[in-house]
Protein backbone atom coordinates (compact mmCIF):
# COMPACT_ATOMS: atom_id res chain seq x y z
CA UNK A 1 0.00 0.00 0.00
CA UNK A 2 1.44 3.16 -1.10
CA UNK A 3 0.31 6.84 -1.32
CA UNK A 4 -2.75 6.02 1.41
CA UNK A 5 -2.47 8.32 4.67
CA UNK A 6 -3.94 6.21 7.09
CA UNK A 7 -5.25 7.82 10.40
CA UNK A 8 -2.13 7.14 13.07
CA UNK A 9 -4.44 4.87 15.36
CA UNK A 10 -1.54 1.91 15.95
CA UNK A 11 -1.62 0.04 18.76
CA UNK A 12 1.88 -1.84 19.91
CA UNK A 13 -0.17 -4.62 20.68
CA UNK A 14 -2.17 -4.73 17.55
CA UNK A 15 0.99 -4.25 15.44
CA UNK A 16 3.30 -7.71 17.51
CA UNK A 17 0.14 -9.52 16.84
CA UNK A 18 0.02 -8.52 12.71
CA UNK A 19 3.34 -9.50 12.47
CA UNK A 20 2.88 -12.75 13.92
CA UNK A 21 3.55 -15.82 11.69
CA UNK A 22 1.44 -17.46 9.32
CA UNK A 23 -1.53 -15.88 6.90
CA UNK A 24 -4.57 -14.62 8.49
CA UNK A 25 -6.85 -17.02 6.19
CA UNK A 26 -5.68 -19.52 4.32
CA UNK A 27 -7.89 -21.81 1.79
CA UNK A 28 -6.88 -24.35 0.04
CA UNK A 29 -9.15 -25.88 -3.21
CA UNK A 30 -12.14 -25.19 -0.91
CA UNK A 31 -15.40 -25.73 -1.50
CA UNK A 32 -18.81 -25.49 -0.36
CA UNK A 33 -21.83 -27.14 -1.01
CA UNK A 34 -25.59 -25.75 0.19
CA UNK A 35 -28.46 -27.59 -0.14
CA UNK A 36 -26.83 -29.38 -2.94
CA UNK A 37 -25.52 -27.32 -4.70
CA UNK A 38 -21.96 -26.06 -5.16
CA UNK A 39 -21.59 -22.37 -4.05
CA UNK A 40 -17.68 -22.13 -4.89
CA UNK A 41 -14.89 -24.38 -4.93
CA UNK A 42 -11.31 -24.95 -5.83
CA UNK A 43 -11.01 -21.94 -3.72
CA UNK A 44 -7.51 -21.19 -3.09
CA UNK A 45 -6.76 -17.89 -1.44
CA UNK A 46 -4.47 -16.49 0.66
CA UNK A 47 -4.97 -13.13 2.93
CA UNK A 48 -1.98 -12.31 5.29
CA UNK A 49 -2.36 -10.77 8.83
CA UNK A 50 -2.37 -6.71 8.73
CA UNK A 51 -3.70 -6.60 5.13
CA UNK A 52 -6.89 -4.72 3.74
CA UNK A 53 -8.57 -7.83 1.66
CA UNK A 54 -12.26 -6.65 -0.63
CA UNK A 55 -14.10 -9.92 -1.60
CA UNK A 56 -16.21 -9.05 -4.78
CA UNK A 57 -18.18 -10.21 -7.12
CA UNK A 58 -21.73 -10.15 -8.23
CA UNK A 59 -24.66 -11.46 -6.01
CA UNK A 60 -25.30 -14.62 -5.45
CA UNK A 61 -21.79 -16.23 -5.84
CA UNK A 62 -21.59 -17.03 -2.17
CA UNK A 63 -19.32 -14.18 -0.79
CA UNK A 64 -21.33 -13.93 2.28
CA UNK A 65 -21.27 -17.92 2.17
CA UNK A 66 -17.19 -17.25 2.59
CA UNK A 67 -17.56 -15.15 5.54
CA UNK A 68 -19.59 -18.34 7.54
CA UNK A 69 -17.14 -20.60 6.34
CA UNK A 70 -14.50 -18.47 7.76
CA UNK A 71 -16.39 -18.04 11.07
CA UNK A 72 -17.11 -21.65 11.07
CA UNK A 73 -21.12 -21.25 10.36
CA UNK A 74 -20.81 -23.53 8.14
CA UNK A 75 -18.99 -26.72 7.33
CA UNK A 76 -16.54 -27.20 3.64
CA UNK A 77 -17.31 -30.19 1.48
CA UNK A 78 -14.17 -29.98 0.71
CA UNK A 79 -10.81 -28.73 0.86
CA UNK A 80 -9.17 -27.24 3.45
CA UNK A 81 -9.09 -23.57 5.72
CA UNK A 82 -7.41 -22.51 7.96
CA UNK A 83 -7.91 -19.19 10.09
CA UNK A 84 -5.61 -17.56 12.20
CA UNK A 85 -3.32 -20.94 12.27
CA UNK A 86 -6.40 -22.99 13.46
CA UNK A 87 -9.58 -24.61 12.24
CA UNK A 88 -12.28 -22.64 11.21
CA UNK A 89 -14.62 -21.42 14.27
CA UNK A 90 -11.87 -21.96 16.92
CA UNK A 91 -10.63 -18.52 17.45
CA UNK A 92 -14.12 -16.81 16.87
CA UNK A 93 -13.58 -14.59 20.31
CA UNK A 94 -10.52 -13.20 18.24
CA UNK A 95 -12.65 -12.36 15.40
CA UNK A 96 -15.00 -9.52 14.97
CA UNK A 97 -17.68 -10.25 12.43
CA UNK A 98 -20.35 -7.61 11.03
CA UNK A 99 -23.39 -9.00 9.24
CA UNK A 100 -25.04 -7.91 6.15
CA UNK A 101 -28.05 -5.84 8.19
CA UNK A 102 -30.99 -3.76 8.29
CA UNK A 103 -30.70 -0.82 10.21
CA UNK A 104 -31.92 -0.96 13.58
CA UNK A 105 -35.50 -0.71 14.70
CA UNK A 106 -36.23 3.17 14.99
CA UNK A 107 -37.96 2.57 18.17
CA UNK A 108 -35.81 0.10 19.79
CA UNK A 109 -34.88 1.95 23.21
CA UNK A 110 -31.52 1.01 24.20
CA UNK A 111 -28.03 3.09 23.71
CA UNK A 112 -25.36 2.66 21.42
CA UNK A 113 -23.08 2.41 24.26
CA UNK A 114 -24.74 -0.63 25.64
CA UNK A 115 -24.87 -2.36 22.02
CA UNK A 116 -21.19 -1.76 21.74
CA UNK A 117 -20.81 -3.57 25.32
CA UNK A 118 -23.06 -6.48 24.04
CA UNK A 119 -20.01 -7.00 22.00
CA UNK A 120 -17.85 -7.50 24.95
CA UNK A 121 -19.61 -9.40 27.44
CA UNK A 122 -23.35 -10.22 25.73
CA UNK A 123 -22.39 -13.84 25.09
CA UNK A 124 -21.73 -14.89 28.81
CA UNK A 125 -24.78 -15.97 31.16
CA UNK A 126 -25.77 -13.70 33.71
CA UNK A 127 -28.06 -10.28 34.45
CA UNK A 128 -26.64 -7.36 32.04
CA UNK A 129 -25.75 -5.40 35.30
CA UNK A 130 -21.88 -5.33 34.36
CA UNK A 131 -18.88 -6.54 37.51
CA UNK A 132 -18.05 -5.05 40.08
CA UNK A 133 -14.73 -3.42 41.21
CA UNK A 134 -11.60 -3.59 38.78
CA UNK A 135 -13.22 -5.60 36.28
CA UNK A 136 -16.37 -2.95 35.66
CA UNK A 137 -13.71 -0.09 35.32
CA UNK A 138 -11.82 -2.63 32.71
CA UNK A 139 -14.72 -3.25 30.91
CA UNK A 140 -15.76 0.31 30.55
CA UNK A 141 -12.20 1.74 29.39
CA UNK A 142 -12.57 -1.30 26.59
CA UNK A 143 -16.03 0.11 25.51
CA UNK A 144 -15.33 3.77 25.82
CA UNK A 145 -11.56 2.83 23.94
CA UNK A 146 -13.75 1.17 21.03
CA UNK A 147 -16.30 4.19 20.76
CA UNK A 148 -13.60 6.45 20.56
CA UNK A 149 -11.91 4.31 18.02
CA UNK A 150 -14.75 4.78 15.22
CA UNK A 151 -15.66 8.12 16.79
CA UNK A 152 -18.89 7.63 17.69
CA UNK A 153 -18.39 9.26 21.61
CA UNK A 154 -21.29 11.53 21.15
CA UNK A 155 -23.80 9.23 19.68
CA UNK A 156 -23.26 6.49 21.92
CA UNK A 157 -25.13 8.40 24.56
CA UNK A 158 -28.17 8.28 22.24
CA UNK A 159 -30.38 5.21 21.27
CA UNK A 160 -29.52 3.42 18.67
CA UNK A 161 -32.74 3.24 17.11
CA UNK A 162 -32.79 7.69 16.98
CA UNK A 163 -29.01 8.18 14.80
CA UNK A 164 -28.72 7.66 11.50
CA UNK A 165 -27.63 4.14 9.52
CA UNK A 166 -23.82 5.13 9.21
CA UNK A 167 -23.80 6.51 12.69
CA UNK A 168 -25.54 2.54 13.49
CA UNK A 169 -22.78 1.20 11.26
CA UNK A 170 -19.91 3.13 13.29
CA UNK A 171 -21.17 1.52 16.58
CA UNK A 172 -21.59 -1.48 15.35
CA UNK A 173 -17.68 -1.71 14.20
CA UNK A 174 -16.89 -0.21 17.48
CA UNK A 175 -18.97 -3.30 18.74
CA UNK A 176 -16.78 -5.69 16.88
CA UNK A 177 -13.80 -4.00 18.04
CA UNK A 178 -14.33 -4.13 21.42
CA UNK A 179 -12.66 -7.45 22.23
CA UNK A 180 -9.49 -6.05 20.21
CA UNK A 181 -9.78 -8.87 17.58
CA UNK A 182 -7.12 -9.77 14.58
CA UNK A 183 -9.26 -10.22 12.64
CA UNK A 184 -12.30 -7.99 11.06
CA UNK A 185 -14.96 -9.52 9.21
CA UNK A 186 -17.31 -7.08 7.66
CA UNK A 187 -20.50 -7.89 5.05
CA UNK A 188 -21.43 -4.92 2.67
CA UNK A 189 -20.67 -2.44 5.84
CA UNK A 190 -21.25 0.25 2.66
CA UNK A 191 -23.74 -1.07 1.19
CA UNK A 192 -26.78 0.77 2.79
CA UNK A 193 -25.26 4.31 3.17
CA UNK A 194 -24.80 7.55 1.39
CA UNK A 195 -22.04 8.49 -0.75
CA UNK A 196 -20.36 10.56 1.67
CA UNK A 197 -20.73 8.15 4.64
CA UNK A 198 -19.65 5.42 2.39
CA UNK A 199 -16.39 7.19 2.22
CA UNK A 200 -15.70 8.25 5.92
CA UNK A 201 -16.49 4.62 7.24
CA UNK A 202 -13.87 3.01 4.31
CA UNK A 203 -11.72 5.82 5.82
CA UNK A 204 -11.85 4.67 9.08
CA UNK A 205 -11.81 1.23 8.43
CA UNK A 206 -8.59 1.35 6.77
CA UNK A 207 -7.56 3.04 9.79
CA UNK A 208 -8.29 -0.10 11.96
CA UNK A 209 -6.47 -2.30 9.33
CA UNK A 210 -3.31 0.38 9.36
CA UNK A 211 -3.55 -0.44 13.48
CA UNK A 212 -2.83 -3.95 12.82
CA UNK A 213 -6.28 -5.69 12.60
CA UNK A 214 -6.68 -7.96 9.19
CA UNK A 215 -9.73 -6.86 7.51
CA UNK A 216 -11.70 -8.77 4.92
CA UNK A 217 -15.20 -6.89 3.94
CA UNK A 218 -17.27 -8.49 1.74
CA UNK A 219 -18.52 -5.39 -0.88
CA UNK A 220 -20.44 -4.73 -4.09
CA UNK A 221 -19.15 -1.47 -4.99
CA UNK A 222 -14.91 -1.37 -5.17
CA UNK A 223 -14.68 1.70 -5.82
CA UNK A 224 -15.24 3.57 -2.26
CA UNK A 225 -12.44 1.33 -0.72
CA UNK A 226 -10.70 0.63 -3.73
CA UNK A 227 -7.72 3.17 -2.78
CA UNK A 228 -7.30 1.39 0.48
CA UNK A 229 -7.12 -2.60 -0.60
CA UNK A 230 -4.15 -4.75 -0.76
CA UNK A 231 -5.77 -7.18 -2.14
CA UNK A 232 -9.08 -8.28 -3.76
CA UNK A 233 -10.78 -11.84 -3.64
CA UNK A 234 -12.96 -11.91 -6.91
CA UNK A 235 -15.84 -14.67 -6.88
CA UNK A 236 -17.50 -15.33 -9.88
CA UNK A 237 -19.49 -18.02 -11.58
CA UNK A 238 -16.15 -18.55 -13.20
CA UNK A 239 -13.92 -19.43 -10.23
CA UNK A 240 -12.32 -17.37 -8.14
CA UNK A 241 -8.83 -14.98 -8.44
CA UNK A 242 -7.19 -13.55 -5.47
CA UNK A 243 -4.17 -11.06 -5.88
CA UNK A 244 -2.98 -7.14 -5.66
CA UNK A 245 -5.77 -4.94 -6.93
CA UNK A 246 -3.77 -3.98 -10.04
CA UNK A 247 -3.42 -7.35 -11.07
CA UNK A 248 -6.98 -8.83 -10.60
CA UNK A 249 -8.98 -6.32 -11.43
CA UNK A 250 -7.79 -6.33 -15.15
CA UNK A 251 -10.62 -6.14 -17.65
CA UNK A 252 -9.78 -10.11 -19.21
CA UNK A 253 -9.99 -11.13 -15.56
CA UNK A 254 -13.17 -9.86 -14.94
CA UNK A 255 -15.16 -10.37 -18.44
CA UNK A 256 -14.18 -14.03 -18.12
CA UNK A 257 -15.41 -14.32 -14.20
CA UNK A 258 -18.51 -12.59 -15.43
CA UNK A 259 -18.83 -14.15 -18.42
CA UNK A 260 -19.61 -10.53 -19.84
CA UNK A 261 -17.74 -7.67 -20.84
CA UNK A 262 -16.49 -5.51 -18.06
CA UNK A 263 -13.79 -2.73 -18.49
CA UNK A 264 -11.52 -1.50 -15.94
CA UNK A 265 -10.30 1.99 -16.30
CA UNK A 266 -7.74 4.35 -15.16
CA UNK A 267 -8.69 7.38 -14.18
CA UNK A 268 -6.40 10.58 -14.50
CA UNK A 269 -5.90 10.17 -10.75
CA UNK A 270 -4.66 6.88 -11.03
CA UNK A 271 -7.89 5.27 -9.26
CA UNK A 272 -9.19 1.81 -10.55
CA UNK A 273 -12.73 2.56 -11.87
CA UNK A 274 -15.03 -1.09 -12.92
CA UNK A 275 -17.18 -0.25 -15.62
CA UNK A 276 -19.82 -2.58 -16.93
CA UNK A 277 -20.62 -4.83 -13.56
CA UNK A 278 -23.57 -6.84 -13.88
CA UNK A 279 -25.22 -4.25 -11.18
CA UNK A 280 -24.22 -1.00 -11.98
CA UNK A 281 -24.05 1.05 -8.67
CA UNK A 282 -26.30 3.48 -9.22
CA UNK A 283 -28.89 1.14 -9.05
CA UNK A 284 -27.88 -0.72 -5.99
CA UNK A 285 -27.48 2.70 -4.03
CA UNK A 286 -31.00 3.41 -4.59
CA UNK A 287 -32.04 0.03 -4.04
CA UNK A 288 -32.08 0.22 -0.32
CA UNK A 289 -33.96 3.96 0.04
CA UNK A 290 -37.38 2.83 1.49
CA UNK B 1 -57.07 -2.61 55.41
CA UNK B 2 -54.85 -4.62 56.65
CA UNK B 3 -56.53 -6.17 59.53
CA UNK B 4 -58.56 -8.33 56.83
CA UNK B 5 -56.16 -11.20 55.55
CA UNK B 6 -57.60 -11.06 51.80
CA UNK B 7 -56.05 -7.84 51.88
CA UNK B 8 -52.74 -9.29 53.11
CA UNK B 9 -53.19 -11.70 50.26
CA UNK B 10 -53.84 -9.59 47.70
CA UNK B 11 -50.81 -7.36 48.42
CA UNK B 12 -48.64 -10.38 48.65
CA UNK B 13 -49.69 -11.69 45.62
CA UNK B 14 -49.96 -7.87 43.78
CA UNK B 15 -46.29 -7.28 44.70
CA UNK B 16 -45.00 -10.77 43.56
CA UNK B 17 -46.93 -10.03 39.64
CA UNK B 18 -45.58 -7.00 39.62
CA UNK B 19 -41.93 -7.99 40.01
CA UNK B 20 -42.13 -10.66 37.49
CA UNK B 21 -44.62 -8.75 35.01
CA UNK B 22 -41.86 -6.12 35.41
CA UNK B 23 -38.79 -7.87 34.34
CA UNK B 24 -40.46 -10.41 31.89
CA UNK B 25 -42.74 -7.65 30.59
CA UNK B 26 -39.60 -5.20 29.75
CA UNK B 27 -37.90 -8.42 27.76
CA UNK B 28 -41.07 -8.48 25.55
CA UNK B 29 -41.46 -5.11 24.81
CA UNK B 30 -37.96 -5.17 23.97
CA UNK B 31 -37.96 -7.82 21.56
CA UNK B 32 -41.40 -6.87 19.91
CA UNK B 33 -43.25 -10.05 20.93
CA UNK B 34 -46.47 -8.26 22.85
CA UNK B 35 -48.59 -9.72 20.13
CA UNK B 36 -47.73 -13.45 21.60
CA UNK B 37 -47.97 -11.75 25.04
CA UNK B 38 -51.58 -11.30 24.50
CA UNK B 39 -51.98 -14.56 22.33
CA UNK B 40 -50.22 -16.32 26.07
CA UNK B 41 -53.42 -13.93 27.75
CA UNK B 42 -56.10 -15.16 25.89
CA UNK B 43 -55.38 -19.05 25.66
CA UNK B 44 -55.05 -18.45 30.00
CA UNK B 45 -58.90 -18.01 29.43
CA UNK B 46 -60.24 -21.00 28.81
CA UNK B 47 -57.26 -22.61 30.68
CA UNK B 48 -59.20 -20.94 33.81
CA UNK B 49 -62.68 -21.80 33.17
CA UNK B 50 -62.28 -25.34 32.28
CA UNK B 51 -60.31 -25.68 35.14
CA UNK B 52 -63.12 -24.18 37.28
CA UNK B 53 -65.23 -26.70 35.37
CA UNK B 54 -63.68 -29.34 36.08
CA UNK B 55 -63.28 -28.02 40.17
CA UNK B 56 -59.45 -27.72 39.86
CA UNK B 57 -58.16 -24.56 40.95
CA UNK B 58 -57.95 -21.90 37.81
CA UNK B 59 -54.25 -21.20 38.79
CA UNK B 60 -53.54 -24.46 37.66
CA UNK B 61 -55.52 -23.89 34.28
CA UNK B 62 -53.59 -20.33 33.85
CA UNK B 63 -50.46 -22.36 34.56
CA UNK B 64 -50.85 -24.93 32.35
CA UNK B 65 -52.80 -23.67 29.42
CA UNK B 66 -50.27 -20.53 29.38
CA UNK B 67 -46.65 -22.63 29.29
CA UNK B 68 -48.70 -25.34 26.85
CA UNK B 69 -49.15 -22.44 24.30
CA UNK B 70 -45.76 -20.98 25.04
CA UNK B 71 -44.26 -24.10 23.60
CA UNK B 72 -46.69 -24.24 20.98
CA UNK B 73 -45.79 -20.65 19.57
CA UNK B 74 -42.47 -21.47 19.85
CA UNK B 75 -43.04 -24.54 17.75
CA UNK B 76 -44.37 -22.52 14.78
CA UNK B 77 -41.83 -22.20 12.08
CA UNK B 78 -41.15 -18.42 11.25
CA UNK B 79 -39.00 -17.05 8.92
CA UNK B 80 -35.65 -15.59 9.47
CA UNK B 81 -36.16 -11.57 10.23
CA UNK B 82 -39.57 -11.03 11.76
CA UNK B 83 -42.06 -11.32 8.60
CA UNK B 84 -44.57 -13.08 10.70
CA UNK B 85 -48.13 -12.38 8.00
CA UNK B 86 -48.96 -16.14 8.08
CA UNK B 87 -48.39 -16.84 11.54
CA UNK B 88 -50.41 -13.85 12.84
CA UNK B 89 -53.41 -14.94 11.08
CA UNK B 90 -53.07 -18.34 12.55
CA UNK B 91 -52.62 -16.65 15.98
CA UNK B 92 -55.46 -14.73 15.62
CA UNK B 93 -57.75 -17.69 15.20
CA UNK B 94 -56.33 -19.39 18.15
CA UNK B 95 -57.46 -15.95 20.00
CA UNK B 96 -60.71 -15.81 18.96
CA UNK B 97 -61.24 -20.04 19.54
CA UNK B 98 -59.45 -19.62 22.89
CA UNK B 99 -62.37 -17.09 23.91
CA UNK B 100 -64.85 -18.88 22.28
CA UNK B 101 -64.20 -22.09 24.34
CA UNK B 102 -63.38 -20.10 27.56
CA UNK B 103 -66.47 -18.87 27.34
CA UNK B 104 -68.13 -22.17 26.68
CA UNK B 105 -66.38 -24.01 29.51
CA UNK B 106 -68.03 -21.15 31.86
CA UNK B 107 -71.38 -21.58 30.03
CA UNK B 108 -71.26 -25.62 31.29
CA UNK B 109 -69.75 -24.13 34.87
CA UNK B 110 -73.29 -22.67 35.33
CA UNK B 111 -71.96 -21.77 38.70
CA UNK B 112 -71.57 -18.47 39.99
CA UNK B 113 -71.42 -16.40 36.62
CA UNK B 114 -69.87 -13.67 38.37
CA UNK B 115 -66.86 -15.57 37.32
CA UNK B 116 -66.69 -14.22 34.09
CA UNK B 117 -65.61 -11.18 34.85
CA UNK B 118 -63.17 -11.95 37.53
CA UNK B 119 -61.43 -14.00 34.63
CA UNK B 120 -61.76 -11.38 32.23
CA UNK B 121 -61.10 -8.11 34.14
CA UNK B 122 -59.40 -9.42 37.73
CA UNK B 123 -60.45 -9.64 41.36
CA UNK B 124 -58.13 -9.32 44.43
CA UNK B 125 -60.53 -11.03 46.25
CA UNK B 126 -59.79 -14.59 47.73
CA UNK B 127 -56.94 -14.95 47.11
CA UNK B 128 -55.99 -17.87 49.21
CA UNK B 129 -52.31 -18.48 51.50
CA UNK B 130 -51.65 -21.44 49.09
CA UNK B 131 -52.49 -19.78 46.09
CA UNK B 132 -50.10 -17.03 47.05
CA UNK B 133 -47.29 -19.48 47.64
CA UNK B 134 -47.37 -20.64 44.55
CA UNK B 135 -47.57 -17.41 42.90
CA UNK B 136 -43.99 -16.97 44.55
CA UNK B 137 -42.37 -20.00 44.29
CA UNK B 138 -43.28 -19.43 40.25
CA UNK B 139 -42.21 -16.08 40.46
CA UNK B 140 -38.84 -16.58 42.01
CA UNK B 141 -38.36 -19.53 39.60
CA UNK B 142 -39.34 -17.31 36.24
CA UNK B 143 -36.91 -14.88 37.81
CA UNK B 144 -33.83 -16.77 38.41
CA UNK B 145 -33.81 -18.18 35.28
CA UNK B 146 -34.24 -14.43 33.61
CA UNK B 147 -31.43 -13.64 35.94
CA UNK B 148 -29.02 -16.52 34.49
CA UNK B 149 -30.19 -15.86 30.48
CA UNK B 150 -30.58 -11.79 30.92
CA UNK B 151 -27.48 -10.73 29.33
CA UNK B 152 -27.50 -13.44 26.02
CA UNK B 153 -31.46 -12.65 25.83
CA UNK B 154 -30.56 -8.72 25.96
CA UNK B 155 -27.98 -9.14 22.86
CA UNK B 156 -30.17 -12.02 21.11
CA UNK B 157 -33.37 -9.40 21.36
CA UNK B 158 -30.92 -6.49 20.42
CA UNK B 159 -29.50 -7.91 17.31
CA UNK B 160 -29.92 -11.64 16.80
CA UNK B 161 -27.61 -12.02 13.42
CA UNK B 162 -24.46 -10.88 15.20
CA UNK B 163 -25.39 -12.84 18.83
CA UNK B 164 -25.76 -15.82 16.79
CA UNK B 165 -22.48 -15.34 15.42
CA UNK B 166 -20.84 -14.69 18.68
CA UNK B 167 -22.13 -18.39 19.86
CA UNK B 168 -25.24 -16.54 21.39
CA UNK B 169 -28.11 -19.79 21.36
CA UNK B 170 -30.61 -17.46 19.85
CA UNK B 171 -33.08 -19.88 18.70
CA UNK B 172 -32.97 -21.82 22.50
CA UNK B 173 -33.36 -18.56 24.25
CA UNK B 174 -36.20 -17.57 22.28
CA UNK B 175 -38.11 -20.75 23.59
CA UNK B 176 -36.89 -19.95 27.23
CA UNK B 177 -38.04 -16.72 26.92
CA UNK B 178 -41.37 -17.43 25.48
CA UNK B 179 -42.12 -20.57 28.22
CA UNK B 180 -41.07 -17.64 30.71
CA UNK B 181 -43.18 -15.38 29.59
CA UNK B 182 -46.16 -18.36 29.36
CA UNK B 183 -44.88 -17.81 33.39
CA UNK B 184 -45.89 -14.31 33.56
CA UNK B 185 -48.81 -14.10 31.90
CA UNK B 186 -50.60 -16.93 34.03
CA UNK B 187 -49.35 -15.43 37.50
CA UNK B 188 -50.33 -11.72 36.02
CA UNK B 189 -53.63 -12.94 34.34
CA UNK B 190 -54.49 -14.31 38.59
CA UNK B 191 -54.72 -10.25 39.55
CA UNK B 192 -56.35 -8.29 36.32
CA UNK B 193 -57.79 -11.02 34.91
CA UNK B 194 -57.25 -12.43 30.83
CA UNK B 195 -57.99 -9.20 29.34
CA UNK B 196 -55.92 -6.81 30.86
CA UNK B 197 -53.11 -8.32 31.73
CA UNK B 198 -51.25 -5.64 29.47
CA UNK B 199 -51.75 -3.25 32.21
CA UNK B 200 -48.67 -4.59 34.19
CA UNK B 201 -46.86 -6.54 31.05
CA UNK B 202 -46.41 -3.62 28.52
CA UNK B 203 -47.29 -0.23 30.28
CA UNK B 204 -44.88 -0.54 32.91
CA UNK B 205 -41.74 -1.62 30.40
CA UNK B 206 -43.47 0.92 27.95
CA UNK B 207 -42.66 3.69 30.23
CA UNK B 208 -39.72 2.41 31.82
CA UNK B 209 -38.16 2.27 28.06
CA UNK B 210 -39.34 5.94 27.18
CA UNK B 211 -38.04 7.42 30.65
CA UNK B 212 -34.47 5.87 29.92
CA UNK B 213 -32.08 3.99 27.01
CA UNK B 214 -30.08 2.18 29.53
CA UNK B 215 -30.91 -1.59 30.19
CA UNK B 216 -30.58 -1.56 33.88
CA UNK B 217 -31.93 1.96 34.28
CA UNK B 218 -35.34 1.06 32.42
CA UNK B 219 -35.49 -1.77 34.05
CA UNK B 220 -35.80 -1.00 37.66
CA UNK B 221 -37.88 2.02 36.27
CA UNK B 222 -40.49 -0.50 34.88
CA UNK B 223 -40.35 -2.80 38.22
CA UNK B 224 -41.01 0.61 40.24
CA UNK B 225 -44.13 1.59 38.29
CA UNK B 226 -45.27 -2.03 38.43
CA UNK B 227 -44.99 -2.00 41.52
CA UNK B 228 -46.33 1.87 42.86
CA UNK B 229 -49.59 1.25 40.12
CA UNK B 230 -50.61 -2.61 41.80
CA UNK B 231 -50.19 -0.92 44.93
CA UNK B 232 -52.11 1.88 44.51
CA UNK B 233 -54.81 0.25 42.73
CA UNK B 234 -54.95 -2.20 45.33
CA UNK B 235 -55.69 0.69 47.84
CA UNK B 236 -57.67 2.73 45.61
CA UNK B 237 -59.94 -0.34 44.62
CA UNK B 238 -60.22 -1.26 48.47
CA UNK B 239 -62.05 2.47 49.25
CA UNK B 240 -63.96 2.21 45.88
CA UNK B 241 -66.60 0.16 44.02
CA UNK B 242 -64.69 -0.18 41.15
CA UNK B 243 -62.66 -3.23 39.86
CA UNK B 244 -59.05 -3.41 40.63
CA UNK B 245 -58.39 -4.36 36.83
CA UNK B 246 -60.15 -0.69 35.93
CA UNK B 247 -57.61 0.88 38.36
CA UNK B 248 -54.58 -0.78 37.53
CA UNK B 249 -54.95 0.15 33.63
CA UNK B 250 -55.93 3.65 34.49
CA UNK B 251 -52.87 4.56 36.66
CA UNK B 252 -50.41 2.52 34.35
CA UNK B 253 -51.46 4.37 31.58
CA UNK B 254 -51.69 7.38 33.73
CA UNK B 255 -48.05 7.01 34.54
CA UNK B 256 -47.53 6.14 30.56
CA UNK B 257 -49.10 9.53 29.00
CA UNK B 258 -47.32 11.24 32.23
CA UNK B 259 -43.51 9.84 30.57
CA UNK B 260 -44.21 10.78 27.08
CA UNK B 261 -45.50 13.94 27.92
CA UNK B 262 -41.77 14.58 29.85
CA UNK B 263 -39.94 13.70 27.54
CA UNK B 264 -41.76 15.48 24.85
CA UNK B 265 -41.34 18.81 27.11
CA UNK B 266 -37.94 17.93 27.30
CA UNK B 267 -36.87 17.74 23.58
CA UNK B 268 -38.44 20.85 23.21
CA UNK B 269 -36.81 22.45 25.77
CA UNK B 270 -33.50 20.43 24.28
CA UNK B 271 -34.00 22.48 21.18
CA UNK B 272 -34.81 25.77 22.66
CA UNK B 273 -31.66 25.43 24.27
CA UNK B 274 -29.84 24.54 20.89
CA UNK B 275 -31.49 27.62 19.18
Amino acid sequence: MTGVDRAPMTRPDAIERATAAGPAIEARHAAVRIGGRTVWEHLDLRIDRGEFVAVLGPNGVGKSTLIRAVLGLLQLSAGELRVLGARPGVHNSRIGYLPQRQTFDAGLRVRGADVVRLGLDGDRWGLPLGGRGRRKHEQAQLVAEAINQVGAEALAERPIGEVSGGEQQRLLIAQALVRRPDLLLMDEPLDSLDLPNQASVAALVAGICASGVTVVMVAHDVNPILGYLDGVVYLGPGGAICGPPEQVMTSENLTRLFHTPIEVLRASDGRLVVVGQPEPPAFHADRHSH
Amino acid sequence: MFAYHFMVNAFRAGTIVAIVAGVAGWFMVLRRETFAGHTLALVGFPGAAGAVWLGISATWGYFGFCTASALLIAALPRSARGARAEESSAIGIVQAFALAAGFLFVSLYRGYLNGVNALLFGSFLGITDAQVLVLLLVAVGALAALGVIGRPLLFASVDPDIADARGVPVRLLSVAFLVLLGLTVAEVSQITGTLLVFALLVMPAATGQVVSARPVRSLAITVGVALAVTWAALVVAYYSPYPIGFWVTTFAFAVYVGALGARRVRRRRAVMVVA
